[in-house]
C-alpha cells in the first residue's frame, strides 16, 4: 500500500499539484438479518480502492479508482489534477488549508472478540432465539433482528510527509418489532432504533448488549403501544431518554457546528446553519446545564479513531460550554478561515469519496441526576423513548421528533403508555430549557451508523454520549 | 488526442466483458444455483458553493455479488476486486454462508429466463462529457448567479453506468445507461430558489436556463413575512410532489410491506382509496423515464398500475415476496441480501390537463410550495409525514402571489392529500426518487396542515 500512496503523491506533484494525499481503503464488512423466522439477508462484502486529493493552483481535485496498479496511481493522480484545473474556471478564492500536519503513526481499534472470528452459526441462532422470542407475542406481525461488523483498514499518505495506518473495527445490532392491528401500526426497537446500535468494539458490544434478554419486553410493548392513549397536544415538560437525546443532539448540535456548513459548502443539499461563525464565544445555545463535546477517542464511541481522513489526530473539542456556544467541527481549509487547526472530524466514506467534515462523538456531558430522582421530581410531563421519526429545517432550528413509547409522569411517577408522541421546538430554545441532565451512570455513547451528507451522497458513523435530561415547556402531540 | 473522460469511460468492462466474468463466476461456483451481480461505472461530480467549485471528485468503480444458493439455503458475498483469486475467494464465501444458514421455505427457487426486451438508455456526449465541459456549465450558473447579486450552491453529475445480471438458470441481462443530474440553490441574504434537471443526454441541460429558474425564485421569495401555521390550500410544485410518491412507494407500493399488513394498500385492493383524479403507475420501459429493462435478479420489467383512477390496484413483486403469494415477478428486485422487499422504480404519477397559472388563479388563500426537505414519516400505514418546505415559499391571495413567506413545517397524511387533489398540471418533471426516478406533475392540494414555523 505503501507503494501506491507514494507512487499517487510523486505523480501528483510531477504534474503540478501543491499538495496532495491519497488514502488506500481496505474494507470487510458482514451483516446478518433475520426477519420473521427467515434468515434473509446474510452478506459479506469487501472492497478495495484509492483516491488521491490534491490542490493544484488553489483549486482542488480529486479522483477514486479500484484498479490497484502503479499505472492506475498514475493515471488517478493526474486525473485529480486535471479536475483541479477545472476547478478553476469558475473562479472563486483559493484554497488554504494551514501549516503542515505531519504523523507518521499507526492506530487500531481496541476490541476483546474479533466479530469475524465468531461463528455464523451462533450468530445466526441468536438472532433467530431473539426473533422467535418476539413472533410470540400477539399481533407482532414482523420482528427482525440484525448484526453487523466491519474492519476497514486505511492508509494515508501526504505530500507533506504524514503516513498514517489505521485498522478501524467497528461492531453493531439492532431487533425490532412490529405490531398491527385495526388502522395502527407500532414498532419498538432495541438498543436502538433508526438503523442500529454501533460501536468501535468486538463481538463484546453484542454480547453487552443482550439481544435476547430484551426480546420479550421489545415485542410487549410494541402490542401494547397499538391500545395505548395518544399523545396528548400541549405544553408539557419532557424527559428524553439518552438514545432520543442522541439523536436530538446529532441534528441540532452536531450538524449546526460543522463548520463547512456555517460557511455555504453545503448549503444546496444538506444546507447551512443559524450558528453563524458571528456568534462564536457570544451566543447562548442552551441552559448553563447544557455542556457539549465532539470528542473522537472515547474508548468504543462509533466516532472514535486515531487519526481523520486528512491526517489530523483525533482530539477533544468543547462545542457548548454551561450553555455558551464555544466551537466548531472543523478541517485544515474551514479551520484556517477562521485562524485556527483543524480538530480532526474529516472523513470520508470508503476510498472513491473526498474527506468532509463529520460528528465525531459529539456529547451531552452528564449532570447529576438520577433518572428515579429527575421523575419524583417531576410533577407532570411526558417520558419519551427511542426516535420514531425526526426532521429538522436546513438551518438547524426548527425540528419535530417523535418517539416508538412515551409515558405519563403524573406526581413524580411514570404513568400510562403514550403512543406516537412527537415534540417539536426551536433549537436554542430547546436547549435553553433544559433544566436537569442525568448522571454517568447513565450516559451512554450512541452509534448512528447512517448519517448522511454530501454530494455524492456519503454515510458517516458518528456516536453521540448521552443521558436522560428534561426539558421545560415544550410543544407536544403535534399529529393531527 | 482524446478528453481524459472519453478514455474513460471506454474503460467500463462492456457487455462482452462482465459476460466473461459472469461466466467464469457460474463456473466457479459448486452451489446449486447461484446468481452474478455485477456493476461498474465511471461517475464524476462538480460540486459548487458561495459561487465556484469547491469539490470536483471522479470515480471509476466495479462491484461483483454472487447469491449462492443450497437447497433454500441462501449467502450473498461480494467484492471489487476481479481477479480469478478474488473471485473464487467471494464464490466460496457465498457459498460457506449459505452453508451456514437456515432453511427459508419461502424461497422458491431463482428466477428462470424471460426475453428481455432492450431498450437504449445511453448517450454517447453524456458518457464522454469532461471536467471542463461540466466546469464551463457550472461556471455559466455561477456567472450569471453574480450578475445577479445572489450567490449559486449546487452539484452537476455526469455518469456512465453498466449492469449485468446471470444466474445458473441461463440468465443474462446486461444494460448500460448514462445520467446527467444537476441542481442548483440560488441564495440572497434572506431568501433562496431552486432549480434541478435529470436526463440521460447532457444537452438536455442549459445552464443559464437552470440558472434563471433559481435566480427568479431567489429573487422573488426576498423580504419573507411570516405566516401562522394553520391549513391552507397549497399548490405543490412537482420538485415537492416527488415527495409524495417516493414516500407512497417506499411505505407501501411494495409487496413486503403489504403482506406484512404495515401498508396503506394492505386488504384494500380494488378499493378507492385517493381520488378519483389520481393515477400511479411503475414502467421501467417507458422512453419518459431513464428506462430500464430488467430488476437485479435479471427479472424483465412488467408495469405495474399501482393506483388507478383512485383505486389500489397493485403492488410490485420481485421473486421471493412473488413467490409467497403464488404470483410472477413484476421486475423489481433489489440486489440480493437488501432486506427492504421489492421497490418500484420508475414511478408516474399521470398529468392533468390544468396550466400552473389555472391552478394558482383558482386559489382564494393558500400557499405555493417549491420544495419539500427533510421529509420523515410519522406514522407510515397512515402515511403521516413531517417536512419543511425550502427554496421559496409564497403566499397566495385571490388567485395572484402576493407574498414570499418564511418556511413552514407540515404534518400531512400524504394519503389524505391524495383524497384532496384539485388540479393536476399538464406538465409533469422526470426527478430523481428514493430509488430510481419518478416523473411528477404539480398538484394543488385542498387543506393541507402545516404544523410550525421557523425563522427564515
Amino acid at each position: 500500500m505503501r507503494d501506491l500512496v507514494s507512487r499517487a503523491l510523486d505523480t501528483a506533484s510531477q504534474q503540478g499539484a501543491a499538495y496532495a494525499d491519497a488514502r488506500v481503503v481496505e474494507r470487510r464488512a458482514e451483516s446478518i438479518t433475520v426477519r420473521n423466522q427467515n434468515v434473509e439477508g446474510l452478506t459479506a462484502d469487501e472492497s478495495l480502492g484509492f483516491g488521491v486529493r490534491v490542490i493544484v493552483d488553489g483549486y482542488w481535485g480529486f479522483a477514486g479508482s479500484y484498479r490497484m496498479t502503479p499505472e492506475e496511481a498514475d493515471r488517478v493522480a493526474a486525473k485529480a489534477v486535471a479536475i483541479a484545473r477545472a476547478s478553476a474556471r469558475a473562479g472563486g478564492p483559493r484554497a488554504d488549508i494551514g501549516p503542515p500536519e505531519v504523523h507518521v503513526d499507526a492506530y487500531r481499534t481496541p476490541f476483546r472478540i474479533d466479530p469475524f472470528a465468531a461463528s455464523p452459526d451462533d450468530k445466526i441462532a441468536l438472532l433467530l432465539r431473539v426473533n422467535g422470542a418476539m413472533m410470540k407475542v400477539k399481533s407482532i406481525v414482523m420482528a427482525e433482528s440484525n448484526v453487523y461488523y466491519q474492519r476497514e483498514k486505511k492508509t494515508f499518505g501526504s505530500s507533506e510527509g504524514s503516513f498514517i495506518e489505521q485498522d478501524l473495527v467497528e461492531t453493531g445490532c439492532s431487533i425490532e418489532a412490529t405490531a398491527v392491528d385495526e388502522g395502527e401500526v407500532q414498532q419498538r426497537s432495541y438498543p436502538n432504533s433508526v438503523g442500529r446500535h454501533q460501536g468501535t468494539e468486538g463481538w463484546e458490544f453484542v454480547e453487552r448488549w443482550d439481544l435476547a434478554g430484551n426480546a420479550p419486553r421489545v415485542a410487549e410493548e410494541a402490542a401494547a403501544l397499538l391500545t395505548a392513549k395518544p399523545c396528548p397536544a400541549g405544553v408539557t415538560t419532557v424527559i428524553l431518554d439518552g438514545s432520543q437525546l442522541a439523536l436530538q443532539v446529532h441534528e441540532s448540535c452536531g450538524h449546526a457546528v460543522e463548520l463547512d456548513r456555517v460557511l455555504g459548502t453545503e448549503a444546496a443539499y444538506a444546507g447551512t446553519s443559524f450558528l453563524t461563525t458571528e456568534k462564536l464565544g457570544n451566543f447562548r445555545y442552551g441552559s448553563d446545564a447544557v455542556n457539549l463535546t465532539a470528542d473522537a477517542t472515547i474508548p468504543g464511541g462509533l466516532g472514535t479513531f486515531g487519526y481523520d481522513d486528512e491526517g489530523v489526530p483525533a482530539q477533544s473539542t468543547p462545542l457548548v460550554s454551561s450553555g455558551l456556544f464555544v466551537g466548531y467541527l472543523t478541517s485544515r481549509e474551514t479551520a484556517a478561515s477562521l485562524g485556527q487547526r483543524s480538530n480532526g472530524a474529516m472523513r470520508a466514506d470508503g476510498f472513491n469519496r473526498i474527506p468532509l467534515i463529520r460528528m465525531t462523538n459529539v456529547s451531552l456531558e452528564p449532570g447529576e441526576w438520577t433518572l428515579a430522582d429527575l421523575i419524583a421530581a417531576t410533577d407532570d410531563g411526558i417520558y419519551m423513548e427511542t426516535n420514531r421519526s425526526w426532521s429538522i429545517d436546513q438551518r438547524r432550528l426548527n425540528f419535530q421528533f417523535g418517539t416508538e413509547l412515551a409515558r405519563e409522569i403524573k406526581n413524580g411517577k411514570l404513568g400510562d403508555l403514550v403512543k406516537n408522541a412527537t415534540y417539536a421546538g426551536m433549537t436554542p430554545q430547546f436547549w435553553g430549557s433544559c433544566d436537569a441532565v442525568c448522571n454517568r451512570d447513565h450516559w451512554v455513547v450512541w452509534g448512528t451508523p447512517n448519517c448522511g451528507k454530501g454530494q455524492p451522497e456519503q454515510v458517516a458513523h458518528t456516536g453521540h454520549g448521552t443521558s436522560p435530561a428534561r426539558f421545560r415547556n415544550i410543544q407536544v402531540g403535534l399529529m393531527k | 488526442m482524446p478528453r481524459l473522460q472519453e478514455a474513460e469511460y471506454r474503460m467500463l468492462p462492456g457487455e462482452t466483458q462482465l459476460k466473461d466474468t459472469a461466466d467464469r463466476v457460474l463456473a466457479m461456483s459448486r452451489a446449486e444455483q447461484t446468481e452474478v451481480l455485477l456493476f461498474s461505472s465511471h461517475s464524476a461530480l462538480t460540486r459548487f458553493a458561495n459561487s465556484y467549485i469547491h469539490q470536483n471528485v471522479d470515480d471509476t468503480s466495479v462491484d461483483v455479488s454472487v447469491r449462492a444458493v443450497i437447497g433454500r439455503k441462501i449467502g450473498v458475498a461480494g467484492t471489487n476486486v476481479l481477479s480469478d483469486e478474488s473471485l473464487r475467494a467471494v464464490v466460496e464465501r457465498a457459498a460457506t454462508l449459505a452453508a451456514h444458514q437456515r432453511e427459508n421455505e419461502d424461497f422458491q427457487s431463482l428466477p428462470a429466463p424471460q426475453p428481455v426486451r432492450r431498450v437504449d438508455a445511453w448517450v454517447q456526449r453524456t458518457a464522454a462529457f469532461g471536467p471542463d465541459d461540466r466546469a464551463r456549465v457550472v461556471a455559466a450558473v455561477c456567472d450569471a448567479a453574480r450578475n445577479a447579486k445572489v450567490t449559486a450552491a449546487g452539484a452537476f453529475r455526469t455518469s456512465a453506468s453498466e449492469v449485468a445480471v446471470a444466474n445458473s438458470l441461463g440468465v443474462f441481462a446486461y444494460q448500460r445507461e448514462t445520467n446527467a443530474d444537476i441542481n442548483t440553490t440560488m441564495m440572497s441574504a434572506d431568501s433562496s430558489g431552486y432549480a434541478a434537471r435529470l436526463s440521460m443526454d447532457v444537452n438536455d441541460i442549459d445552464g443559464p436556463t437552470l440558472a434563471a429558474e433559481a435566480i427568479d425564485k431567489c429573487l422573488r421569495s426576498a423580504n419573507p413575512v411570516s405566516l401562522e401555521p394553520g391549513v391552507y390550500d397549497v399548490i405543490l410544485e412537482d420538485y415537492a410532489a416527488s415527495d409524495i410518491l417516493d414516500y407512497l412507494a417506499y411505505l407501501g407500493f411494495s409487496a413486503q410491506p403489504y403482506q406484512e399488513k404495515r401498508s396503506f394498500m394492505s386488504g384494500r385492493l380494488g378499493e378507492k382509496i385517493v381520488g378519483e383524479n389520481v393515477t400511479i403507475w411503475d414502467d421501467g420501459l417507458s422512453p419518459e423515464t431513464i428506462p430500464m429493462p430488467f430488476d437485479f435478479e435479471g427479472v424483465p420489467k412488467r408495469r405495474v398500475e399501482l393506483i388507478t383512477n383512485g383505486v389500489a390496484n397493485g403492488v410490485v413483486y420481485d421473486s421471493y415476496y412473488g413467490g409467497k403469494e403464488d404470483k410472477p415477478s413484476t421486475g423489481h428486485a433489489l440486489p440480493a441480501g437488501a432486506t427492504y422487499g421489492p421497490l418500484p422504480s420508475n414511478l408516474f404519477l399521470k398529468a392533468g390537463d390544468a396550466a400552473t397559472d389555472d391552478m394558482l388563479a383558482s386559489i382564494e388563500r393558500g400557499i405555493w410550495v417549491s420544495r419539500f426537505w427533510y421529509t420523515r414519516p410519522v406514522h407510515p400505514l397512515k402515511v403521516i409525514v413531517t417536512g419543511m418546505t425550502r427554496d421559496g415559499t409564497f403566499l397566495i391571495e385571490k388567485g395572484k402571489i402576493t407574498a414570499p413567506i418564511k418556511n413552514l413545517r407540515f404534518t400531512q397524511s400524504y394519503i389524505d392529500a391524495l383524497n384532496q387533489v384539485e388540479m393536476i398540471s399538464r406538465q409533469t418533471r422526470l426527478m430523481p426518487g428514493m430509488i430510481g426516478v419518478s416523473r411528477v406533475p404539480s398538484l394543488k392540494v385542498k387543506s393541507w396542515n402545516f404544523s410550525g414555523a421557523t425563522e427564515f
